[in-house]
């Protein structure tokens, strides 16, 4: 394997773990700031991704899909979070689990009910169809490339409304006690739905940025999701800052590991041996990988000082 | 007295007739059928073609198995082995079923081929190729209406054989993957430039594109069903390896996913056992019917089950509706003497269907939007690789 493949991989993971950080940062908001455990974040991940093949079929442009899946997403996060998250704040992470466990089930029966057992089309935008040469003789596809922009703006955006806004300064105090927040006047009940919404915003965002490159179709976000909570336990929950570089982590890892690993293996084991069970420990990569994180920093790399 | 009372019962029967509409030698006044699909889930679609494709047949024979009444069960598996079961053993012991088709997936089929054939209920697999119940299991109480899982990746390799160098094949890390690529390379004796098994449900492979854009080769060959395939076709028309390494397929384009890819299917190659532009009137009528009924075009899925509800109305009038006389039934079956849209074909000893296989490509069609044309017969009467460990003889 040549030094310019190495890179490639390289780019591929860094690509792949920045779309994962588009997909956890509003799980691990969620979890680190309102202390729910939102298992149908994966749902509004693929309703993300729903809604901008629907945008897109209707107005045929993938920036007007956009724009429309900023408030569709946050509606159906608040509609979410009023009508089965609120009366379960004070109640134990177990019932949170099973609600939202149970949106899941609704969310993937439901879109079969409305848009039909199909998968939905979902056109790459013109604009960034193309492909560049980064590497010579390799073009690369230029909305990978976009989906590296969106993923650091997307950071960017989270770091200043968190660390630089009043809003952020009431959420991060609201995060590390309630009660006080609450006695000084300050709308919480406001303030978790503000930031449900964002949740669902991120996720709906990471659907739109997904639906192009997989396929649109009922159960698609039960993987992400699997692989967003990883990501946020290794990066440290509620810590934005640890799910960036966690994600990018886990992306060359999982991508250099599974290139590599079934080509490295050939050189010892028989070729037979080497192409089955190179892939299946590869994919076992991220979780030893996780397994070791946690052993020796159990609350992940950058553990978050509130909650 | 003894004459009297047989003219009573003569006149009696004329009676009852056009009532009931049976021919008098019926024992049970109506047949039974069941279709046990993968309905719901993610791979919901598959059995949803399929069971529309049997309806279909249903409406073509007027609601009527073999000219008698015909009571129609739904039964779910959800794609799962343990709900398959359950569902079976409802359609044998609550519905008491005459006949059973359906089932998308070899793993469901394997978990409930054995209560139909225990109890003498005739299975039709309207897609399930589990390669097991070709060879050494195969049934007198099981037919297949679609294909034994190797079949199409064999035709794939034969369509490929002296005409491309140095094929990357790419496939699920699981059992069938490995079944489509052995079944591929059963045929196909060119160079291998490399051979990648992927993690069952992946969706990025930029990674895998990276790697065979590398190493160059002449074309791919790859089985990902479902999500997988879509994703992948996606990503390698976006990273633009289409234009330099030509991708051929078994599983992963049909009209069932043409309009998830849009134009990106355009150019790819695949095989299937069934030729959408034939001419043939019994093609013609299942296509024109089948959008009138469900407004999209049908899928290969579809003709599967369309068959196999033609295929029990064919061995129920075999047995001029006795449905107590098996043989007769079974016999019926066995001459595959129906009107399918795939054209003709017979049954092999094993009750796998010997048919042709058509190397078809996906083009722009008229309107621009991509539609599927046939390049060629690559096997006239294809018979799967099992049937010689199959001890039924007929």
């Amino acid at each position: 394997m040549s030094t310019l493949l190495v890179l490639e991989q390289t780019l591929n993971g860094i690509q792949f773990g920045v779309f994962l950080f588009l997909i956890s940062a509003g799980l691990t908001l969620v979890l680190g700031i309102m202390n729910v455990v939102n298992l149908a974040h994966g749902a509004l991940f693929m309703m993300g991704a729903y809604f901008a093949s629907t945008f897109v079929a209707w107005t045929g442009s993938f920036f007007i899909a956009f724009l429309l899946i900023i408030p569709s997403s946050v509606i159906l996060g608040i509609i979410i979070e009023m009508l089965t998250l609120r009366p379960l704040y004070l109640r134990d992470h177990m019932d949170q689990v099973l609600a939202t466990f149970g949106l899941i089930l609704f969310f993937n029966e439901g879109v079969k009910l409305v848009w039909g057992v199909d998968p939905q089309p979902m056109p790459t935008p013109e604009l960034f169809a193309g492909n560049v040469e980064i590497f010579p003789d390799a073009p690369y596809p230029v909305f990978r490339l976009f989906i590296i922009g969106v993923g650091l703006l997307v950071a960017a955006v989270i770091y200043f409304l968190i660390a630089k806004t009043k809003v952020g300064m009431l959420i991060r105090a609201g995060a590390s006690n309630t009660q006080m927040i609450r006695a000084m006047g300050v709308n919480i009940r406001f303030l978790n739905t503000f930031v449900f919404g964002l949740g669902a915003f991120f996720a709906g965002l990471a659907g739109l940025m997904a639906a192009p490159i997989i396929s649109v179709e009922s159960g698609m976000g039960d993987e992400m999701l699997i692989l967003a909570f990883v990501v946020i336990v290794i990066g440290g929950i509620g810590s934005v800052r640890g799910a960036l570089v966690a994600s990018v982590i886990i992306g060359v890892f999982e991508v250099v590991g599974r290139s590599m690993l079934p080509i490295a293996m050939q050189k010892i084991f028989p070729l037979e041996i080497a192409q089955t069970a190179g892939p299946a420990i590869a994919s076992m990569l991220i979780y030893i990988l996780m397994a070791g994180v946690l052993f020796f920093k159990p609350q992940g790399l950058f553990p978050a000082r509130t909650g | 007295m003894k004459i009297k009372l047989l003219a009573f019962a003569a006149l009696g029967a004329l009676m009852l007739q056009p009532l009931t509409g049976t021919p008098s030698v019926a024992q049970d006044k109506e047949v039974r059928v069941g279709f046990l699909g993968g309905l719901s889930g993610g791979r919901g679609i598959f059995g949803k073609v399929q069971k529309e494709g049997f309806e279909l047949a249903l409406d073509h024979l007027g609601g009527k198995i073999g000219g008698l009444p015909t009571k129609y069960v739904v039964a779910d598996t959800q794609n799962k082995p343990d709900v398959g079961r359950q569902q079976m053993d409802k359609l044998i012991k609550q519905d008491k079923v005459h006949f059973v088709a359906g089932i998308t997936w070899s793993n469901v089929l394997a978990a409930v081929y054995k209560q139909a054939l225990d109890n003498k209920v005739f299975l039709i697999s309207t897609n399930a190729g589990w390669s097991q119940l070709s060879g050494k299991r195969c049934n007198p109480y099981f037919f297949r209406a679609s294909w034994n899982n190797d079949d199409t990746p064999e035709a794939m390799g034969q369509a490929l054989q002296g005409q491309v160098e140095n094929v990357w094949l790419l496939a699920p890390n699981y059992q069938a993957g490995k079944d489509m690529v052995s079944g591929f390379t059963r045929y196909y004796k060119g160079k291998i430039a490399g051979t990648t098994f992927f993690k069952l449900g992946q969706t990025d492979f930029q990674a895998e594109l990276s790697q065979i854009r590398a190493a160059k080769p002449g074309s791919i060959f790859t089985f990902a069903p479902g999500g997988m395939g879509i994703a992948l076709i996606k990503q390698y028309k976006a990273a633009g390896l289409d234009k330099t390494i030509p991708i051929n397929t078994a599983f992963v384009v049909d009209y069932l996913t043409l309009a998830a890819f849009g134009k990106s299917a355009i150019g790819n190659r695949h095989a299937s056992f069934w030729d959408p532009t034939s001419i043939n009137p019994a093609n013609v009528r299942f296509i024109e019917d089948y959008k009138k009924k469900y407004g999209k075009h049908p899928t290969m899925y579809s003709v599967q089950g369309y068959d196999a509800a033609l295929l029990m109305d064919l061995g129920v009038r075999a047995a001029k509706g006795n449905l107590s006389d098996h043989d007769a039934i079974r016999a019926g079956m066995r001459t595959a003497n129906i009107n399918s849209p795939r054209g003709g074909f017979q049954f092999n000893n094993n009750h796998n269907p010997i048919q042709n296989y058509y190397l078809r490509e996906v083009v722009a069609g008229k309107d621009g939007n991509p539609t599927i044309v046939t390049r060629k017969t690559v096997f006239r009467g294809h018979k799967d690789a099992y049937h010689t460990q199959c001890s039924m003889t007929w």
